[in-house]
Formats: C-alpha cells, sequence, structure tokens
C-alpha cells in the first residue's frame, strides 16, 4: 500500500509534464521548493534544529552556479557539484556557531548569517550584480544534448530528476541509523549519549548535508531561470520554506514536497485570480489549514486514509 | 530513474505530438483577441508603480474602445511584487507560452526587466518597458522599447540648472542599483564639468532603507545642495527625514531627478517639499489640452489618486502597442509588430514623444520644475524645457 502511494506520487509528478503542458515553469519552481524544503525538513523535522536563515545556503548554491556560469563554464552538473560543496562547507563552518544554544539562539543566529550574506552580496555588485541581479548567465546543454529551451521542456526534467535522485538519497539516509539517531537526539538529546550517539557530530553532519541540499537548490534555480538576484537570499524565501514545511507536514520526506507543491500552487492560482489580494487568501488558507488539521496536509490525508479503511 | 523515464519515453513521444499544435509560437487563431501581458509589482515595497501603470493602460482602453486593427485587446494582468526578478521571468515565460501574448509590457523595476529580456529575444515578442530607467535596458534586448524614460535623460538637465543657478558644491544620495547609479555618474559628469563639487556620495539600499542616518551625514557636510535619486514610492520617507534633520534651515535645497517629488504621493509630503527644484519628463501639472483631458479622466476614475510619470509611462505604452495593431490591421506580432511600433511619434499628456527607429529608446522633452501650493494642493510646476532630450547613453 505505501509502495503504490510512493509510486503514485512520483508518476503523478512525470505525469504533471503532460497534464499541464502549460504549465512547465511553475512546476519546476515547484520541484525547486520542493528540494529546498526537503532540505529544511532534514533539519527542522528531523533533527529538530531551528533555522530562520536556510535561504543563506540556498543562496550561497544560486550565485556559486550562477558565476560559475558567467564567467564561462556552463556546464550545469558541475555546477550543481559546486554549489553543494560551497553550501556545506559554509555549513560546516557555521555549525558551530549555530548548534551552540538552545532554540531561540539557534534562530537569532541563522538569521543573521542570512541577513549578514544578504548584504555582502548586495555590497559585492561586482561580483554578484548587487541589486540588479546576475546578468549574462549562460548554461550549456545538459550532457550536451538537452538546450534549456523557453517553454521549460528540459528545465522541467532536470529539476525533477534532480529533486528525485536526492529524495531517495535522503530516503536512505533517514531509514539508515544515522536518521533514527536524529530522529532520537529531537526527541531527547540528552539521553542519546547513554545510547552512544555523539549528539554534536550528528548534527554539525545533518547541518552540512541540509546545507548542501539547499544549495543544489539554488543552483538548480539559478540554471533553469538563468538569472540570480538579491531575492535568493531574503528573509522571506527562510520564512516560506517553514511555512510549506508546517502545511505539507513536519518530519516525513513526502509532507515537504507536498507543502512545497500546494503553496506555489496556491500562490499561483490566487495571484492569477487576484493580484492585488492575493496574499490575504493565502494567509486565510494558512490559518484554516492549521486549525484544521494536525501533521499539515500529509496529516490530513493520513487521516482520512485511515477513516476511509476503517 | 532512467529505467522509468525510457519506459515512458514511448509514452513521451506520442503525447508530445499531441501536444506539439498547442505549443507552437503565432498558432493565433484569426479573429481572436490581442492578448497583451502586463506584468507589474502591485504587491510589496513598489506597489505604487504597479497601480499607477495599470490604471492608465485600463484608462486608455476605456477611452479608445478596446479594438485597435480591428483586434480587440484582451488584457492579461500579472503580479511579480517587485524584488523577485525570477518571477518576473517566469510569468513572461508563462504569458508567451501558455496566453501566447503579442506584447510583454510593464516592467516596474531595472533588475525586473533585465530578467525578462531573454525571454522577449528567445520568444521574438516585443517587450513594452512602461517604467524601469536604466539607460542600458534597450540593449538587452532588440524586442525592447520603451515609453517611460532613462535615468541619464532626466539627470542631466538638473546639474546644468544648477549651475546655472549658482549652486558650486552640492551632495548626492541616489539608490543602490542601475538607475540610481546612472543618475549618481551623469549628475557628477555634468556638475563636475561646469566647475561644481561634490563634497559627498552617499547611496541607500534599494531594501528597507532608512533615510535618516544618511541625511545626518549630508547636514553635517552643509553642501549647498542635495541632489536625490530614489525610486518612485520612497520619496515621502526622505522627504520626511529631510525636513526632520533640518537639512532646510542649514540652508541645504534639495534638488534632484523628478522621482522624488513623484506626483502620487506629493500631497502626502506637504510643506517640506515646497520650494525643491527637479528635472524631468512629466508632471501632473503641466499645461496643454492633452494633460488636462487626462488627469481629469485619471481623477475621474480614481478619485485618490493623481497620475504620475508612472503613470504616463503606461498611457503611451498602450498607445504604442494599440498603434502597432492599428499599423498592421490588427495581423501584427513579433517582428512586424515590433517594427510597426519603431520611429512612431505622437503627442502624449506629456507633451511631444518619439520612439527612435534604431535606439527604440524614448526622445522626449525634459522640464525643470519647482514644487509650489496652488489651491490648497502641491504640484510640480514647470518653469523650463529641454526639447526632445536623448538618452545620452552609458
Amino acid at each position: 500500500m505505501r509502495l503504490a502511494l510512493e509510486a503514485g506520487f512520483w508518476l503523478l509528478a512525470l505525469a504533471s509534464y503532460w497534464l499541464l503542458p502549460d504549465q512547465l515553469p511553475l512546476l519546476s519552481q515547484i520541484a525547486i521548493g520542493a528540494l529546498f524544503v526537503l532540505s529544511l525538513d532534514l533539519l527542522v523535522g528531523y533533527a529538530g534544529v531551528l533555522t530562520l536563515g536556510h535561504a543563506a545556503f540556498f543562496g550561497l548554491g544560486a550565485y556559486a552556479a550562477g558565476i560559475l556560469a558567467q564567467q564561462g563554464w556552463g556546464e550545469p552538473l558541475s555546477g550543481l557539484l559546486l554549489a553543494a560543496v560551497l553550501s556545506a562547507l559554509l555549513g560546516l563552518l557555521t555549525a558551530p556557531l549555530v548548534l551552540r544554544g538552545g532554540d531561540l539562539p539557534a534562530l537569532m543566529v541563522t538569521l543573521g548569517l542570512s541577513l549578514m550574506l544578504g548584504e555582502a552580496a548586495n555590497k559585492l555588485p561586482g561580483l554578484t550584480g548587487g541589486a540588479d541581479g546576475l546578468l549574462g548567465v549562460e548554461i550549456w546543454p545538459i550532457f550536451g544534448l538537452f538546450r534549456f529551451d523557453l517553454y521549460g521542456h528540459t528545465a522541467f526534467f532536470y529539476s525533477l530528476a534532480v529533486l528525485f535522485l536526492l529524495f531517495l538519497l535522503a530516503r536512505l539516509i533517514t531509514a539508515a541509523p544515522f536518521g533514527l539517531a536524529l530522529r532520537g537526539i529531537r526527541g531527547n538529546a540528552r539521553r542519546m549519549p547513554a545510547l552512544g550517539t555523539p549528539v554534536r557530530a550528528r548534527l554539525v553532519a545533518v547541518y552540512a548535508l541540509a546545507a548542501a541540499y539547499a544549495g543544489v537548490a539554488g543552483a538548480l534555480l539559478a540554471q533553469t531561470t538563468q538569472f540570480v538576484s538579491l531575492d535568493v537570499l531574503s528573509f522571506q524565501r527562510s520564512a516560506e520554506g517553514l511555512l510549506m514545511l508546517v502545511l505539507g507536514g513536519l518530519g516525513a520526506l513526502y509532507g515537504a514536497m507536498i507543502g512545497a507543491a500546494a503553496f506555489t500552487f496556491a500562490h499561483h492560482v490566487l495571484s492569477e485570480m487576484s493580484p492585488l489580494f492575493w496574499q490575504f487568501w493565502i494567509g486565510l488558507a494558512l490559518v484554516a489549514l492549521a486549525l484544521a488539521g494536525r501533521g499539515g496536509l500529509l496529516g490530513l490525508g493520513a487521516a482520512a486514509l485511515r477513516r476511509w479503511r476503517a | 530513474m532512467l529505467g522509468r523515464v525510457s519506459r515512458r519515453g514511448i509514452l513521451a513521444t506520442g503525447a508530445a505530438t499531441l501536444a506539439a499544435p498547442a505549443l507552437a509560437p503565432g498558432a493565433h487563431a484569426q479573429g481572436s483577441a490581442a492578448r497583451i501581458g502586463l506584468i507589474l509589482p502591485l504587491t510589496g515595497p513598489f506597489a505604487s508603480t504597479g497601480r499607477q501603470v495599470e490604471a492608465a493602460v485600463r484608462l486608455y482602453l476605456r477611452q479608445n474602445g478596446e479594438s485597435f486593427g480591428g483586434r480587440r485587446v484582451e488584457l492579461l494582468v500579472r503580479d511579480d511584487t517587485g524584488t523577485a526578478p525570477e518571477v518576473t521571468r517566469r510569468l513572461a515565460q508563462e504569458l508567451v507560452v501558455r496566453e501566447k501574448v503579442r506584447a510583454l509590457a510593464g516592467f516596474g523595476l531595472t533588475p525586473l526587466a533585465f530578467a525578462a529580456a531573454p525571454v522577449a529575444t528567445e520568444a521574438k515578442v516585443p517587450m513594452v518597458v512602461m517604467a524601469a530607467a536604466t539607460s542600458a535596458i534597450v540593449q538587452r534586448s532588440p524586442y525592447i522599447l520603451r515609453t517611460s524614460f532613462t535615468l541619464p535623460q532626466v539627470t542631466a538637465p538638473i546639474a546644468e540648472w544648477a549651475l546655472k543657478d549658482g549652486i558650486r558644491n552640492a551632495a548626492t544620495l541616489v539608490t543602490d542599483f542601475a538607475p540610481g547609479l546612472d543618475a549618481e555618474r551623469v549628475f557628477k559628469e555634468r556638475f563636475t564639468a561646469g566647475g561644481g563639487q561634490i563634497p559627498l556620495e552617499l547611496r541607500t539600499p534599494l531594501r528597507n532603507p532608512d533615510y535618516a542616518p544618511f541625511l545626518q551625514r549630508v547636514r553635517d557636510a552643509k553642501p549647498q545642495a542635495l541632489f536625490i535619486f530614489v525610486p518612485s514610492g520612497e520619496g515621502a520617507a526622505v522627504m520626511k527625514q529631510f525636513a526632520e534633520r533640518g537639512l532646510p534651515e542649514a540652508g541645504v535645497r534639495l534638488i534632484g531627478t523628478g522621482d522624488v517629488v513623484d506626483d502620487d504621493i506629493l500631497n502626502d509630503m506637504g510643506r517640506p517639499a515646497l520650494g525643491a527644484v527637479t528635472s524631468h519628463h512629466y508632471s501632473a501639472a503641466h499645461d496643454s489640452a492633452e494633460n488636462k483631458a487626462y488627469v481629469a479622466a485619471f481623477t475621474a476614475a480614481h478619485p485618490n489618486m493623481r497620475p504620475n510619470f508612472m503613470s504616463v509611462g503606461g498611457w503611451d505604452g498602450m498607445h504604442l502597442i494599440a498603434e502597432g495593431l492599428k499599423a498592421t490591421n490588427g495581423a501584427g506580432e513579433g517582428e512586424a509588430l515590433l517594427n510597426a511600433m519603431k520611429g512612431r511619434s505622437w503627442t502624449s499628456p506629456r507633451g511631444p514623444v518619439t520612439i527612435d527607429a534604431n535606439t527604440r529608446d524614448i526622445v522626449q522633452d525634459v522640464y525643470i520644475r519647482r514644487v509650489e501650493e496652488r489651491g490648497g494642493q502641491f504640484w510640480n510646476i514647470e518653469f523650463d524645457r529641454l526639447p526632445q532630450v536623448r538618452d545620452p547613453g552609458t
């Protein structure tokens, strides 16, 4: 049953190409958003480390891939790799600062770091283009075969493929003893050393892993839109990521992806229907969902499934 | 994953064949409406720009019958929030691919126009920039035409005027993005070439700016004048701090491009704005029959708004598209529509304008104006005019 649902989810994701052939840019954006929320889920949902500045890694990845392409090396996969490595490094460097105190200090430190990075990008127009954005990003065809086209065919399959592979990896990781240890740490960090789990090392590792995931998501956005702006580092991106995660369901990989899809889709439909007041409707929907069900959309779905079976 | 894709590959080929006719660009049914995609910041910090442009475009369609060359115009409005260029780009892509628009229009700020330019080039769809004002925008795509203005175009005249008026020492305060840097560069070039000195050059961030500390530094330096450029909508915050920091008392005069004394919010600024001298291409107080009719119609439709320079960019942009459709009997799209729009001249509410056939940029009169109080309201009263100014280039 579970396997059938999972297969159905990915088949639906793939089938969206034919179901919504005119919406490919939006679908790519959903896949990229899903990867970003997946990364947040590893950190917040599994390990219980709170962050308000996850966009820092997303932005670093975006600028890394964008600048690499702008400087004349437009091969997409190496751009993803560079983004992952740099973001993971930044994660390793900043992990000691973030993991030092409790939840509130972590929120403040992550927020502070992302603000610093955003301001640095703003003040280095020679490197990042500043507030005008990074111009002249040219991405070569994937494997030299698939050109990034105006209709977004290539961008769609590329984003979805990267999301799928990284999802498989995340699924392996969370099912492995490493993932179980993370859940244990979230449950009760003080008792985990008694089971022989090095709490700190696990948290640093998952922080760097989540950073790398976010970096890849940023790189995907830079490559598929061939443009990078300061927006990639904005607080709003961090906050929306958390919103999507809570919306979909914390601590479940599918919840992260469903949340990203539902939020982006609702955002798109509502802003098209009423360009001036869409933010009001989004707010209303969020409040309604928070009151209606715990565990987000995934929780609601699971409850419905149980009722149907009973 | 790979296995699944290749098995699906057979299906893919089939579906692609079915979908192909729907995706082919230019598959317009005869007699269908000409769709125009209008992308504007309608929420967020630059929402006033979007509101002004949208109001003017809709007003134009209401007054001119919505059909041009026998083709009804259908307007598709999208909000890009003003600060997310990748959203602008995606919306442009969607409007071209899904809605098959004849032209893209709007574009509130320079980064947004930059992000959408490659879409116009690749899709061969004309893109009418109604607001963004960095000089380099028209070079980003051969399909871009502009009906707003450029910062160098309106900055050079105020530098010349300041020198003529005896100002020899002026500080500059600009927003730190492409149009602001354009303004700063041109003002500095012209002003120092004429013997002026610039003791202080300040740049404020585009997002969440706090003007107080910057203006305090200006007060401490006590130049004869302060040259200001900020994006439309930001003027009120600057003016408030300008007065609160006591710059008028310190003898610092306010000069700038007209963006800072934006007609939309000039009345809210009130007294501190009095006497500010700026150069710009449009004032709601412009004395002409066309403008009187325009302002009357605009305020009748929107009693709480006064049309500003952004609105007139929208009005003229829609006029340009309408003329292009008329000239091609409603059939124009892509290259044909673009060519029909190049080189046009008309009398706008702002005065005579031309879209240069080579640069695709606007040539227009630039006015020197002073803020004065008339009948309990504040207006930019024009007192000097430079005819047919071109963008001096980068």
